[in-house]
């Protein structure tokens, strides 16, 4: 079983917040805009992604307007 | 700023086995002076990641990370660089120049003896503008000079953190950037990439000579051998020393003369303050003092310990390179809030400057944020008196609010 976690290029992202629309049970926005996991991941991810979230997070890869994601899987330990 | 070792090595000239490991060939020694207190430069043939393992050695630039794994890694992918960082982008530090400036050839060693530990292809040295003339005088006059590449960093705070050396270095640009995967794994130019500190190497360049258990004749079981420290603040003497892994914070106030202190923030502008009841506690990685790059700021007594966070916040949130939003947008609002709190704070601006310090960590592609954090969390703390204090208009500290 491999585990899914989202990265965010905070260099790139813009605060467009398609990928909050998208993931509403992984993510919020803070005030600015910008994407904030309700439940911090430590490392380099912005949050994991449970299996049932895996097709929204592909979606939100391919739709952030500032290629600022990417889907990372690890095999889980 | 002068080096004051705590102790003058005796003994053995080529085998220093006090608290004074770093500066025993004297001030602006050259190579000469070098080769006479310390031998001659190490072979490459000894297994130095198995002694560098041994030293317990870890990185001087801040993050302690153990110094022989990123060497193993970095050894274990093709055509590696290693490059030895000196920008020492934290205002209140000294002890990179100072080490450059005096003992620049156990640095040059060290990185030299690195590179060949990991068959690297490429050497840099990474210095601030005041440091390029003495490194390049001592590279100069050694026969290997020629294999390492002096780039000067520009005066910024995040000019050190390590993808912004890999940028500058390769791109002329220091900036942090983006990470999925570590330097080790792919740096400058896509290749696995060595980055430590400058007394990180100098430590090496000795256990590179002496080995590893030579190198634990100084310190603690958890801090082995020596660190720098540069001592500021409201203190008599300040100034950089070199102390025993595992000395007591209050034991380097003592040496700078110091009488009683409120605080002493711990570990520089992304450190954390240390109150006055704890600062018998020993400096060390793991410990409640973690020395970082070892930057000591005393706060002496009567002055306000929120008035000056305030004041370090404002800098850094001047300093965030305004790549990322959340630390772009978020420090800026840190600041305010913080300042606030100095003033005469609202009802529930604590609790927005703690919010605000839980929001901006770990979003961002350098720790900038998450440093600035916890400088403020650890101030919330420490000055938990002066805040309640600061809400009804005094200041414990009797300066002003």
């Amino acid at each position: 079983m491999n585990r899914t976690g989202l990265h965010v290029d905070w260099t790139r992202c813009d605060g467009r917040g398609l990928c909050v629309e998208l993931l509403p049970d992984l993510l919020g926005r803070d005030e600015w805009g910008y994407p904030l996991p309700h439940r911090s991941t430590p490392g380099r991810l912005l949050t994991e992604v449970p299996p049932g979230s895996v097709a929204d997070a592909e979606q939100a890869v391919a739709l952030c307007p500032l290629l600022a994601l990417t889907l990372t899987t690890e095999a889980a330990t | 700023m002068n080096a004051r070792p705590a102790a003058v090595a005796t003994g053995s000239p080529t085998r220093p086995d006090t608290a004074g490991r770093l500066f025993v060939a004297g001030a602006g020694a050259g190579h000469e002076a070098h080769l006479a207190a310390y031998g001659p430069a190490p072979s490459s043939g000894t297994d130095l990641i198995r002694e560098l393992e041994l030293s317990g050695l870890t990185g001087r630039g801040g993050a302690a990370f153990p110094v022989w794994r990123k060497l193993a890694a970095t050894a274990a992918g093709r055509r590696p660089v290693v490059i030895g960082n000196g920008a020492e982008g934290e205002p209140r530090s000294r002890k990179d120049a100072t080490l450059v400036q005096h003992a620049p050839h156990l640095v040059v060693d060290g990185l030299l003896a690195a590179a060949d530990a990991v068959r690297a292809s490429r050497v840099y040295l990474y210095v601030r503008s005041g440091s390029g003339t003495p490194i390049r005088r001592a590279l100069a006059e050694r026969p290997d000079g020629g294999r390492v590449r002096v780039v000067v960093a520009p005066h910024t705070f995040v000019s050190g953190e390590a993808g912004a050396v890999v940028n500058a270095v390769g791109q002329g640009v220091a900036l942090p950037t983006d990470r999925l995967h570590r330097l080790s794994e792919t740096g400058l130019d896509g290749r696995p990439t060595l980055v430590h500190n400058v007394e990180t190497l100098a430590h090496l360049g000795l256990v590179a000579r002496y080995g590893g258990s030579w190198f634990r004749g100084a310190g603690t079981l958890e801090d082995p051998g020596t660190r720098l420290v540069t001592v500021s603040g409201d203190l008599p003497a300040g100034g950089v020393l070199e102390i025993p892994g595992g000395t007591r914070v209050a034991d380097v106030l003592a040496a700078c003369g110091t009488g009683p202190v409120a605080a002493v923030l711990v570990g520089g502008y992304h450190g954390a303050w240390l109150p006055a009841a704890e600062v018998d506690a020993r400096l060390s990685p793991s410990g409640r003092a973690v020395p970082g790059a070892g930057v000591l700021i005393a706060l002496g007594p009567g002055r306000c310990g929120l008035h000056l966070t305030a004041q370090i916040v404002r800098y850094l949130a001047g300093q965030s390179a305004g790549q990322c939003g959340p630390c772009r947008f978020g420090l800026p609002a840190l600041a305010g809030a913080v300042g606030e709190l100095a003033g005469r704070p609202a009802v529930g601006t604590e609790g927005r400057v703690r919010r605000l310090a839980t929001t901006v960590a770990g979003r961002g592609a350098c720790h900038h944020p998450d440093g600035t954090s916890r400088l403020v969390l650890s101030a919330l703390d420490a000055f938990a008196d002066d805040v309640a204090a600061h809400a009804t208009g005094r200041c414990v500290a009797g300066g002003r609010p």
